[in-house]
């Protein structure tokens, strides 16, 4: 009882904290400094169409390497504490009937998913879109293939290795950019090309594939290794 | 417009804290953080928007040139883009945690937990 009424009264505070923020909110009525230099300079600089992608592949590409280590870090974590511990001997599992709708839907819908996946990470500097959303479709894809065989057994060497590659190569592109323009993961190593066309905005479709590619098997590893658990009763 | 996507994030805010306090089973208490994330995300999009402006990505209707007029603000999209992500991995990493304390003491109620009570 005296829990409860601590927690609602650490809730109204939060509330009331809350509330006055959103009533003395003034919303801006131009760019502030930072997006005014984003906004003005993305098209001339970058070549990227899509100004959020250039902030976050270009000017901000250092935060978005510790953001993909960080994603690598739970991955690789949640490969361990899992793996802890387990027997040998694997239990045969029981198969558990799915349905024939689910079994015959994954099989239209899986690759049509991933290609979805890779139609948006590809298209990053052009749509509202990127490495991290089309590795996040590219793993529904893989969710959908395990919901409809739960036994499925993805390969981890495999993913291991396209995720080292990836990663590697994404830092390889940014150190390549010390040498060739004007710092780490510069995009200009390779022409800017013609604004809006696909092969543009220099190396950011290629960095934002390789993004994807990682992202995509890091949480590809995360829903295989969860898959991997045994039911406990 | 602005005050209610605004007043949405902080409502989910406090949905979840009040989950993840009043809560003792594991699991929705983990339900409850991702709440609390995406109420997060949609207060931070929401300070980004301004009105009459559009999303930050030029072509024929928003030129180079008149972008800066015409465009809400890229760096808090930005930011959640990454948040995001981020959040999907701390869940995945709780959910591997809570599967490993489960198998350890058969139980998803925080209060049996006590090694750590002092």
């Amino acid at each position: 009882m005296i829990k409860r009424f601590i927690t609602l009264l650490l809730l109204a505070g939060i509330g009331a904290i809350f509330a006055s923020l959103l009533f003395t909110y003034v919303p801006d009525s131009e760019l502030n400094r930072t997006a005014d230099y984003y906004a003005g300079h993305t098209a001339s600089d970058i070549g990227a169409a899509n100004i959020v992608t250039a902030i976050i592949v270009t000017y901000r590409g250092l935060d978005t390497l510790g953001e993909v280590t960080v994603l690598f870090l739970a991955s690789s974590i949640v490969g361990l504490v899992l793996s802890l511990g387990q027997k040998q001997h694997k239990t045969q599992r029981n198969r558990v009937a799915v349905g024939e709708l689910l079994t015959t839907g994954s099989r239209f819908l899986a690759p049509l998913i991933m290609l979805l996946g890779v139609y948006v990470f590809v298209n990053g500097h052009l749509t509202p879109g990127g490495g991290f959303q089309g590795g996040a479709i590219i793993a529904s894809g893989m969710l959908l293939l395990l919901l409809a065989d739960p036994l499925r057994h993805f390969s981890h060497t495999l993913i291991a290795t396209l995720e080292s590659f990836s990663g590697l190569s994404y830092v390889a592109l940014g150190v390549l950019g010390l040498f060739m323009a004007g710092g780490f993961l510069d995009n200009r190593i390779l022409p800017t090309g013609t604004l809006g066309e696909l092969i543009s905005a220099g190396a950011i479709p290629l960095i934002y594939s390789l993004i994807g590619l990682k992202v995509g098997a890091e949480f590809s590893s995360m829903l295989a290794s969860l898959s991997e658990t045994e039911d406990l009763k | 417009m602005i005050y209610m996507a605004m007043a949405t994030g902080f409502l989910l805010i406090l949905i979840g804290f009040y989950g993840a306090l009043t809560n003792r089973n594991l699991l929705r208490m983990i339900v409850a953080f991702t709440l609390a994330n995406t109420g997060v995300n949609i207060v931070i999009v929401a300070i980004g928007y301004m009105h009459g402006r559009t999303a930050p990505i030029l072509d024929a209707a928003v030129t180079a040139s008149a972008a800066a007029a015409r465009i809400i603000d890229p760096v808090p999209q930005a930011l959640v883009l990454t948040a995001i992500v981020i959040g999907l991995g701390v869940t995945a990493l709780m959910l591997a945690y809570a599967y490993k304390l489960y198998e350890r003491k058969g139980t998803l109620d925080i209060a049996q937990y006590t090694d750590l009570k002092w």
